[in-house]
Order: C-alpha cells, then sequence, then structure tokens
C-alpha cells in the first residue's frame, strides 16, 4: 500500500513541472510572441491611460517591437495537431485550422494597426489612445473567434 | 369516506386553479405607458447597452445590426436560439405593438401569451425604465428587416411544457435589485437590468435560476469549455480605472486582449459614454466578497 502510494506521489512531484514543459516548440514560440506582444501594449496602454509618463523614445521602441512581432512568419508557429482539442496548454481552437485563410488576414489586420501606431507613437501622448482601440479591435477580432474561454 | 372523496376532489380542484393561476403569464398594464414617445437616438444606447445585438445577430455575419438570431445557446435543459427580432412583419417582431413589445422584454410573455424561456435575460429587463423601453422600441422599428425565420428551440419533456415557465418565473423572478447602491444607481441599472452582466458571471441552481446569495461569483462557461471568472473583489484585484480601461479597450491589467463572448459585450460598453464603464465599475468594485 505504501509503495503504490509513493510513486503516486513521485509521479506528482515529477509530473507537473514535466507537463507545463511539454508543449511542443511551435506552441511556445506563439505563445512567446503573444507575451512580448502583451508586454509592448503594456508600455504604450500605461502611458495612454496616463498611468506612465509619456515618453517618446519608450513609446517608439514599444511600437517598433509590435512591427516586428507582426513580421514574424506565422507558417511554422502554427503545425497541424496544436489545437486546443489535441494537447493541452494551448487556447488555439481548431477552427484555425479550418479557416486558414481568415485567421492570416486577421494577423495581417493587427500588422497595420502595428504599423500606424509605429508612425505615432512618437509624436506624442494623444495619438497613442486611438491606436491602442484600433490594436485592442485587431486582438478581439481574432480572440472571439480563434481563441477558447479560459 | 364519499366527504373524503370530495374533499379530495376540491383539493385537486384548488390545487389545478392555483397551478393555473401561477403559471399564467403576467402581463403588463398597458396604462402605465400612456403619454410616453419612444426617442430612437436614445433608444441606441439602450439597444447598446443591452447588449441586443450581441446575442441576436447572425452567427459569423459582419452586419450585427441585422437581428436574424440564430446563435445558440446550449444549457441543462436543451438548446436555445436567438430568435429574429429585426421589424421584419412575420419572420421578426415587425407586426408587435409596443405592449407586445414590453410584454416581450420585461415580463417573458409572446404575444400570444406564451412564456419565453429565461435564455432570454427578461429577470434582468423587468426592471428597465419605461422611458428607455419606449426608446428602445422606436431605435428598433429602425433596423433593417430580416425574412430569416427564427429557429424552434431544441427543449427536451418536461421543459418543453412552455407552462411550467410560468412556475419558474413564480418561484425566481423578481423586480428587486441584489445590490444596495444609492450611490450608484446608474451602474446598478447598467449591470443588473441593462447588461444583464449576471447572466454569466454568477452561478445557477439546478432549476437553472442565479444563485443570489454567489452574486457575480463566476460560474460555468455556458459554452461548455472553461469558465466566466468571478468579478467579486475576493478574487478580481483590478482597481475601477483598470475596469473601465477593459470595457473601453478590452484590455487587462496585463494587457492581454477580451475573447470569447466579453469580446461582445466590451464592443457594446466601448460605444457608450465613458461615465457609464466608470460607473459599472464603481458598481464592480462595490460588490461585497464572498467567503469561501
Amino acid at each position: 500500500m505504501k509503495t503504490p502510494f509513493a510513486a503516486l506521489a513521485l509521479l506528482a512531484v515529477l509530473g507537473t513541472p514535466a507537463l507545463a514543459q511539454d508543449l511542443p516548440q511551435p506552441v511556445k514560440a506563439r505563445q512567446g510572441q503573444f507575451n512580448i506582444m502583451a508586454l509592448n501594449l503594456g508600455v504604450l496602454g500605461g502611458m495612454a491611460r496616463g498611468t506612465v509618463e509619456y515618453d517618446a523614445e519608450a513609446a517608439q521602441a514599444a511600437a517598433d517591437s509590435l512591427v516586428a512581432v507582426s513580421s514574424l512568419s506565422q507558417g511554422a508557429m502554427w503545425p497541424d495537431g496544436t489545437d486546443d482539442g489535441s494537447i493541452a496548454g494551448t487556447r488555439a481552437k481548431a477552427d484555425i485550422w479550418g479557416n486558414m485563410d481568415d485567421f492570416t488576414s486577421k494577423w495581417a489586420d493587427f500588422g497595420e494597426a502595428a504599423t500606424a501606431m509605429a508612425a505615432a507613437a512618437g509624436t506624442g501622448r494623444d495619438a497613442l489612445g486611438p491606436n491602442m482601440g484600433a490594436l485592442g479591435n485587431a486582438c478581439k477580432a481574432c480572440h472571439d473567434t480563434y481563441r477558447a474561454p479560459e | 369516506m364519499r366527504s373524503f372523496l370530495k374533499l379530495l376532489v376540491l383539493a385537486a380542484i384548488v390545487g389545478a386553479g392555483i397551478g393555473l393561476w401561477v403559471t399564467a403569464p403576467n402581463r403588463v398594464d398597458a396604462a402605465r405607458f400612456d403619454g410616453l414617445t419612444g426617442d430612437a437616438a436614445r433608444g441606441e444606447t439602450v439597444f447598446t447597452a443591452a447588449g441586443c445585438a450581441s446575442c441576436h445577430h447572425a452567427k459569423g455575419s459582419e452586419d450585427k445590426l441585422l437581428l436574424t438570431g440564430g446563435m445558440e445557446f446550449v444549457s441543462d435543459f436543451g438548446t436555445f436560439y436567438a430568435p429574429n427580432i429585426s421589424p421584419h412583419p412575420e419572420a421578426g417582431i415587425g407586426g408587435w405593438s409596443f405592449e407586445d413589445f414590453a410584454n416581450a422584454v420585461t415580463r417573458g410573455v409572446s404575444p400570444e401569451g406564451q412564456h419565453y424561456y429565461p435564455a432570454f435575460p427578461y429577470t434582468a429587463y423587468t426592471k428597465m425604465q419605461d422611458q428607455d423601453l419606449s426608446d428602445l422600441w422606436a431605435y428598433m422599428q429602425t433596423l433593417d428587416p430580416s425574412d430569416v425565420a427564427s429557429k424552434p428551440h431544441d427543449v427536451g419533456f418536461p421543459f418543453n411544457i412552455r407552462r411550467s415557465v410560468g412556475g419558474w418565473k413564480f418561484l425566481f423572478m423578481s423586480d428587486d435589485y441584489v445590490i444596495e447602491a444609492a450611490d450608484n444607481e446608474r451602474g446598478r441599472y447598467l449591470v443588473e437590468t441593462l447588461a444583464h452582466c449576471a447572466e454569466c458571471h454568477t452561478p445557477r441552481n439546478p432549476l437553472g435560476a442565479l444563485d443570489k446569495a454567489r452574486w457575480m461569483g463566476g460560474a460555468p462557461n455556458p459554452s461548455g469549455s472553461g469558465t466566466i471568472p468571478a468579478l467579486t473583489p475576493d478574487k478580481l484585484d483590478w482597481s475601477a480605472a483598470d475596469v473601465a480601461y477593459y470595457l473601453e479597450s478590452g484590455f487587462t491589467p496585463s494587457f492581454d486582449a477580451v475573447g470569447g463572448h466579453m469580446a461582445e459585450v466590451v464592443e457594446n460598453f466601448a460605444a457608450l459614454p465613458a461615465e457609464d464603464r466608470e460607473a459599472v465599475a464603481a458598481y464592480i468594485k462595490a460588490l461585497p466578497p464572498l467567503d469561501e
């Protein structure tokens, strides 16, 4: 009785971190790019809301980073079999793979919004709000359709 | 023995009478609307705050103002489909009177006197102000008609007996507010009445009614996957400004972006005045914590 319990406990200890690291590399890569997006949106959003003081250089750097993320090739990050029905640890709905053209076009919409932000971010705080709105809409449009709830 | 039988028959008749009385549709008194004139421009704000289009636009359609219906709502009692509420005279509600509309929205009763299922959030709308109702009706008549027929609900026995919904209403429908909010009536009106936030953010009892003791305590997602987050202060540590900014931009404090049905809700709130978002945020921040 003692042995299976100990084995189970050991499995629980060893198993948990193993699971978290078991995500396929493409999934880790795409989640990483979304984290970079969120980090830089946070810089711009903080300035737009006025919780952080406006700094033209930092705003420009954040906007440029968003454009850089939008230019990353997405192909390798979304291989078949990495939807939320196939693996744990992702909220990517299988609909993505059934509507790849629409998914790609929504990603391109984010790129457009990021480019517009980069053109305006260094010109002053007032330019940030409307561009944050456009970026938010691009995020929403895709999440609305292709990301499963938590 | 004979008198006992008589008594039993009498009890049955009285019981059935009470049952019929309890489950009968409870209609509005039309006189209360005398002298009201609807203002379509104001009605657009009511329409947005009440989130009508979020459920009644055709699934997948970009035109959110064509109220074709068809979106499905899966529940333990069956699957409900949002009906066509465009002003089409046959397929939609174009043939209705304002009184019909008021009975539908605030009482959950159809023009034919049938109970609607509470997937339609009339349990929240029942507290809608008369002027708002009138403005909303004026606005909805300005929208384009859709000739697509409403899809019948897919609900099994015994829930397919509409009369039983009358008993449900008797037990659970109330026009009392849940939270005391003397200093923030607008916020409470938006949250508890128009935007019907509790419909998803509050758990339900086995009969599908909101568990008001666990108000805004979070609940399983009706879509079947994941959960709807709790808004109570023991779970949600956002500031009021965070909540207001989320409702405007769809960004969480860590700049994750809104998804799922909440994206539609944010779209509506983004179109409302900033004071309305602030009022909602103030209401959320004033919620009592739930002890677990």
